[in-house]
């Protein structure tokens, strides 16, 4: 089966398998460097699954083509029924999308003068045409999402950008934080909000009613997000003069703004204390059961992994090498002996 | 809350007087005002200032350099820069955008008006048609040099835009049929907004509308800063791979604001040929992009009113005190000094201010907080000072 044909298989499958997202041969190269090798993986909707792995076995890459970032060497990953990030297909066939409605345009302006039309009328028709060649190409370098989904229907496919991936419904944070540092707590979380907000330069310019409310509602909703992760009367202080702990809170309140379906933590308890450790997975826990999020958790804390994923994948030098629950995976010798070595003889 | 500060100057054990008392009262309530009410502050400050300014230059010390009328003339060429200014903060300052080649966006707003109303094309088009035009014209070829450019970062747009600034007056040169190349085109119509036509010796008319145009794009630019495009650009200059992370599209709002700055040029670019009444390519050359950008390193870059205020100083520097100084000292007949032609100096003078202020003030003379938090970032002590400080101007608001 060509990729192709198993992204629209899994396209139809995972609507009713009940699984959010489902990763398929996933390969990823830097140069020589096999990062990630021929890794098949799913995540079922409303559960939290771990991936773990010594350093650097390719979890945070995998992570990064999942949030598109990069684009895989070989692979599909469906997302929520849709096949988002693939090798592209045609691609080469998108450029003449773009230019179409100018070729057009021009080859009707040289016909017309040709024929002798007076120069009013050319004039005319080079104005049209260059507007319509300045909106497609306008459309083509802002990909907007309408764009996007009508574009497999001529058999044209690109792999969804990070943004894409937001805006169908998958949140991250990172494994260094990577907060807005000179922003307040409350404006991070807003930036977090971006996708949903729907006010535009326009409306903010004339201050429309439009964007008054939703500003305020926002900006509500937002102290919301918040007040879960448990940030509490930090509103206003800016994310960097946050303690350690409250900086990995803030980024997840931050990816929760978006409204995911999937919420991807890397490491999220790195460099807690105990205490912390155990806010961090009543946190994590609390996500599933209020908000129904589905998570996938890279993690190198043994004892959360254990205490909260329903299944855990082990990577090592860019494979899978074990998978199951947690039960399975710590007596699977292949993983004791990718953590610990190879026994002794 | 006004409450607060006087219970501090009771711990210090100093006597309140109630003079002290109501002129901290009144000023909270400012304060208070402001922040609730930012467009009627940004209205009446700007009518204050222009009011105070058009009156006050036929008294001393401005009469004693030169007449009213040259001033207020003066005022309304700075009024252009102001309005260069305004839009190129939206590309450098917010959305941290390096463009070397601003004047391009300038020069086809003016190209646009003097080519709509002026004799060379017979064309005598509407005034007030030709300022929207001309601003979407810009905005569209800020838009072309944008969609393929914002792939590049840092360095390499900035050598884009170097380049796209540079091309845009020799095609504008070379044109000869449009533009009359070399020349220029002269005699372009002055302003008729609903059958007033501004007269050409007294700059009054031009003033008003220069203090109306500057105060209504200052309104909408800080608008923008607090919008959620706002938001968005403040991140990318940040964190461009979070700010995509958290699902901000980078190109179409890096575009939004490579599109908004050259509206804002465009209008400029129109009031000054309507102004100077002849446009031609000298006027766009890199001093003057060079002018703009070191305005808002000066003013305070992501600020709008701090780089009004430096593209204002930057452009009297510029154009009055370096001239005066020329003339004082060949009057008085200074040994050395009056032989140095100040003006041919201005930009050494340009670039010894602006490493000066790199190295003492790099956010500014009148800097946003957030730049200047970001500049600051590894003075551990001025970050816990701001800490401190942030709830106590949040109480004083309230």
């Amino acid at each position: 089966m060509t990729a192709a044909a198993f992204g629209r298989k899994m396209a139809s499958d995972s609507v009713t398998g009940g699984l959010l997202l489902h990763a398929d041969g996933v390969t990823k190269r830097f140069g020589g460097l096999v990062a990630v090798h021929d890794i098949d993986f799913t995540i079922p909707t409303g559960s939290i699954v771990s991936l773990i792995g010594p350093n650097g076995a390719g979890k945070t890459t995998f992570f990064n083509i999942i949030a598109g970032i990069y684009d895989p060497t070989a692979g599909v990953v469906v997302f929520n029924g849709r096949e988002m990030i693939a090798r592209s297909r045609r691609a080469w066939l998108e450029p003449f999308i773009w230019f179409l409605p100018g070729f057009i345009g021009i080859a009707a302006t040289i016909i017309a003068s040709s024929n002798g039309a007076p120069d009013g009328e050319i004039f005319i028709m080079a104005g049209i045409t260059l507007v319509a060649l300045m909106s497609t190409l306008l459309v083509g370098v802002a990909r907007p999402p309408r764009y996007q989904r009508s574009l497999p229907r001529v058999g044209i496919f690109r792999s969804a950008r990070p943004n894409d991936m937001v805006e169908a419904g998958l949140g991250r944070t990172f494994q260094n934080i990577r907060l807005f540092q000179n922003m307040t707590a409350l404006e991070n979380v807003l930036v977090g909000m971006h996708t949903r907000l729907r006010s535009t330069w326009v409306d903010a310019m004339f201050s429309t009613p439009r964007d008054r409310r939703e500003e305020k509602e926002a900006a509500e909703e937002a102290r919301g997000y918040l007040r879960l992760v448990g940030l509490r009367g930090v509103d206003a202080e800016l994310a960097k003069n946050l303690p350690y702990g409250d900086q990995r809170r803030l980024e997840i309140a931050r990816a929760l703004g978006s409204r995911p379906k999937l919420l991807l933590l890397d490491e999220p308890t790195a460099g807690m204390n105990p205490r912390e450790t155990q806010e961090m997975i009543a946190l994590i826990n609390r996500l599933r059961t209020e908000l129904g999020l589905t998570v996938l958790l890279i993690e190198h804390d043994m004892k959360v992994v254990m205490s909260i994923s329903d299944r855990v994948t082990v990577l090592d030098h860019g494979e899978k090498i074990a998978e199951g629950s947690p039960e399975e995976v710590r007596a699977n010798p292949k993983v004791i002996e990718a953590y610990l070595g190879a026994p002794a003889e | 809350m006004s409450a607060v500060p006087r219970v501090e100057s009771d711990k210090s054990g100093k006597v309140e007087t109630p003079n002290g008392a109501r002129m901290r009262e009144w000023r909270a309530r400012i304060t208070a005002f402001a922040h609730a009410h930012r467009s009627w502050t940004i209205v009446i400050s700007m009518a204050i200032g222009a009011v105070l300014l058009y009156f006050w230059s036929a008294f001393p010390p401005f009469s004693f350099v030169q007449t009213q009328n040259t001033w207020i003339s003066g005022f309304v060429n700075a009024g252009v820069f102001i309005l260069l200014a305004l839009g190129l903060n939206i590309v450098v300052g917010f959305a941290g955008l390096l463009d070397l080649g601003y004047a391009a966006f300038f020069a086809f707003g003016a190209y646009l008006y003097a080519f709509g109303a002026s004799p060379f094309s017979h064309l005598h088009l509407n005034f007030l048609l030709l300022l929207v035009l001309g601003a979407v014209v810009a905005a569209i070829f800020g838009i072309a040099l944008g969609a393929p450019t914002l792939r590049l970062r840092g360095d390499y747009l900035a050598i884009m835009t170097l380049g796209f600034g540079e091309i845009v007056p020799i095609v504008f040169l070379n044109a000869q049929k449009y533009t009359n190349g070399t020349n220029g085109i002269g005699g372009v119509d002055r302003p008729n907004i609903f059958g007033f036509t501004f007269p050409g010796i007294d700059q009054t008319a031009y003033y008003v509308l220069m203090a109306v145009v500057i105060t209504v794009v200052m309104i909408l630019v800080y608008r923008l800063l607090d919008s959620r495009i706002g938001r968005a650009w403040a991140a990318i200059r940040e964190d461009e791979l979070a700010a995509a992370a958290n699902g901000i599209n980078t190109v179409t709002t890096k575009l939004a604001a490579f599109a908004l700055g050259a509206t804002t040029a465009g209008f400029a670019g129109v009031l000054n040929a309507s102004k100077l009444t002849i446009v031609d390519p000298t006027q766009f050359g890199f001093q003057v992009s060079f002018v703009v950008l070191s305005s808002i390193v000066l003013g305070g870059m992501g600020n709008p009113f701090g780089v009004a205020v430096g593209a204002f100083i930057l452009y009297n520097i510029q154009a009055v005190l370096l001239k005066q100084l020329n003339a004082t000292m060949e009057n008085l007949h200074v040994p050395i000094l009056q032989d140095i032609d100040f003006v041919k100096f201005q930009f050494l003078l340009f670039g010894i201010a602006l490493v000066l202020m790199m190295m003492f003030r790099p956010e500014g003379l009148i800097p946003s907080q957030r730049r200047r938090r970001e500049l600051h970032a590894a003075d551990a002590e001025s970050s816990e000072d701001l800490a401190l400080v942030a709830p106590d101007a949040g109480d004083v608001s309230l």
